[in-house]
């Protein structure tokens, strides 16, 4: 027995700190970016949440640049890049994606600058790698408590938003109607968004922080169409994958061709994807049999009431 | 500037934005932003796997751009297209990861793929570009007219069926050429600010498709020009250049939207006050 498990986990996983701290950082992250993707996906932002990740790169190399730790900036700037968004006009679906991708454009150039300055009059060479593809072993375990109470407060936001931000995703008009203030709950749904988006970029990177937040949510939703049931599906699945991932990246330590290890980020990725062609497969099985409720799969198209 | 070793960055760099003036046009139109920024995103994996294996890193960025296209089609038939884009976009960008983490090449190969380098195009880089460029435009001039209908009434294209679906994904394979050979000029990560910002200030001076088109080429040439003179001064990545002034476009295209809006309203208020006194 114990040779199986010393064949599945190398030896020492469970009593290496960094692993440890890979875990809990990284799970946290996955399980906020899993609740809130599932609204991404409802509200058909999955290219708001992709943005964020590539503005939350330049509070990164930013922050790279002052020397604080990258949290912060990923936070600060997706934060910021939300409540832009909304300001030029995100909500309009027709101008969204364009207005999304300006900001997107603006942030990158940015951040190339950032970067440039960090490798140029810095000694953190290593910035654009660590940035843009994370580095869940090297976390500073100072940042956790820091983590542990940015997830808290994204998940905070969806709680308190859950029912409001429901109706407007389904039907924005009848939310209007019944007296919701749809922009603010809109623009508080995006800015926890981006506070989830910035997690986990600070575990698996900024560029990749897009899989945990659509990846898991679109499995969900393709397995149930009940809200609540794809949240914890949602939830579930990124932290399975994160998890899996965290051990099969300590595994591969000694896996050809280079012997240092393949990424984490790799494997969460890889792993997501698969989880969604699963999904995919098992779902349109079942769509066969019985057509599938399409309600909330389809995101609403939001008036632009001001 | 404008050295020896600079002519084969003008003529690429100039290429590169009169393709993505022509291209782009439609990706605004098309409101098909988070495509056109998914495929250069994720090319970029394609470079750093050509690298690995040592051939032609055009070769590579051809294609996973191509591959991420067809993944892209294929995917988005069957479930949501935005999240079929997501999720493409991010499984080749962490097949790029792994392809890092096996290549020795770090820090500044990568940034200058995903954040551009124009110093560093050779003579033999210019004819593929060309060759590339004239088949994205040929090809866009071809669907023309297919690509205006089902951006202008999508409704109608779909009614048309099937062959909404082969013009989408030969527009998606457009954009992909045009991906990968401008990104080792302008970078991964801001090819796309190109492709979105002039057509979009573009759109808003003029709503005529012709007219429209060519100032959004006349913008595209502006802003690499303007950005390759300063990176070549400042030293700056020309990246970071190519973004702002994709924004500066579109902010300058909104303010002249807005300002059309407030003289038609003030027009309108001043026809109807006379109205009034007339009619009173």
């Amino acid at each position: 027995m114990s040779g199986v498990l010393r064949y599945i986990v190398e030896p020492g996983f469970f009593g290496s700190a960094p692993a440890h701290l890979a875990l809990a950082a990284g799970g946290v992250a996955a399980v906020v970016s899993g609740i809130l993707g599932v609204f991404a996906v409802m509200r058909g932002q999955s290219y708001a949440g992709h943005a964020f990740a590539d503005v939350s790169v330049t509070g990164g190399s930013a922050s790279f640049l002052i020397g604080i730790s990258p949290i912060w900036g990923f936070a600060g700037t997706s934060v910021l890049a939300a409540g832009i968004m909304d300001m030029i006009g995100i909500r309009r679906p027709r101008g969204r994606d364009l207005a999304t991708g300006i900001v997107r454009g603006a942030g990158l150039g940015l951040a190339a600058l950032f970067l440039y300055w960090d490798t140029t009059h810095g000694s953190t060479t290593g910035a654009t790698i660590e940035i843009l593809f994370g580095s869940m072993f090297v976390l500073d375990p100072s940042v956790l408590p820091f983590v542990v109470a940015l997830s808290l407060l994204a998940a905070g936001i969806a709680a308190v938003l859950y029912r409001p931000l429901l109706l407007s995703s389904l039907s924005a008009e009848l939310a209007y109607a019944r007296g919701v203030p749809v922009r603010l709950a809109g623009v508080l749904c995006l800015a926890a968004i981006a506070m989830a988006v910035s997690l986990s970029s600070l575990t698996i990177g900024a560029i990749l922080s897009t899989a945990l937040l659509i990846g898991p949510a679109a499995t969900a939703l393709r397995l149930t169409s009940r809200p609540g049931v794809a949240i914890a599906w949602s939830a579930a699945c990124g932290l399975a994958a994160t998890w899996l991932g965290i051990l099969l990246a300590y595994d591969s330590y000694y896996w050809p061709p280079v012997r240092q290890g393949w990424p984490v980020s790799f494997f969460v990725v890889a792993l997501v994807f698969l989880f969604y062609l699963a999904a995919q497969v098992t779902g349109s099985r079942r769509g066969r049999r019985r057509p599938a409720p399409a309600a909330v799969t389809e995101p609403a198209p939001e008036p632009a009431v001001r | 500037m404008f050295y020896g070793f600079m002519v084969n960055t003008w003529t690429v760099a100039t290429i590169i934005a009169v393709v993505a003036g022509v291209v782009g046009f439609f990706v605004v139109l098309r409101g098909s932003a988070f495509v056109a920024d998914a495929l250069p995103t994720g090319a970029f994996a394609g470079a750093a796997g050509a690298s690995l294996i040592g051939v032609n890193t055009l070769a590579g960025l051809g294609v996973f751009s191509l591959a991420g296209a067809l993944g892209i089609g294929w995917l988005g038939r069957r479930g949501r297209h935005d999240v079929a884009t997501a999720l493409v976009l991010v499984l080749m960008l962490g097949l790029g990861d792994l392809f890092l983490s096996f290549s020795t090449s770090y820090g500044p190969e990568i940034f200058s793929l995903l954040f551009g380098e124009v110093l560093g195009i050779s003579q033999n880089e210019v004819a593929p570009v060309a060759v590339l460029s004239a088949i994205c435009v040929i090809a866009t001039m071809m669907m023309f007219r297919p690509l205006m209908l089902s951006s202008v009434m999508p409704e109608l294209a779909e009614a048309r069926g099937k062959r909404a679906h082969r013009i989408d994904m030969g527009f998606l394979a457009v954009i992909a050429l045009a991906t990968s050979m401008a990104l080792p000029v302008v970078g991964a990560l801001l090819i796309f600010s190109l492709m979105i910002g002039p057509p979009s200030a573009a759109r808003s001076f003029t709503s005529a498709p012709y007219p429209a088109l060519a100032l959004s080429v006349v913008l595209a040439i502006v802003t690499v020009w303007a950005a390759i003179a300063a990176s070549y001064v400042t030293n700056w990545p020309v990246g970071f250049f190519v973004g702002a002034t994709g924004a500066f476009w579109y902010a300058v295209g909104r303010a002249w939207t807005a300002w059309g809006r407030n003289r038609a309203g003030r027009w309108l208020a001043k026809q109807s006050r006379e109205v009034t006194v007339v009619a009173g």
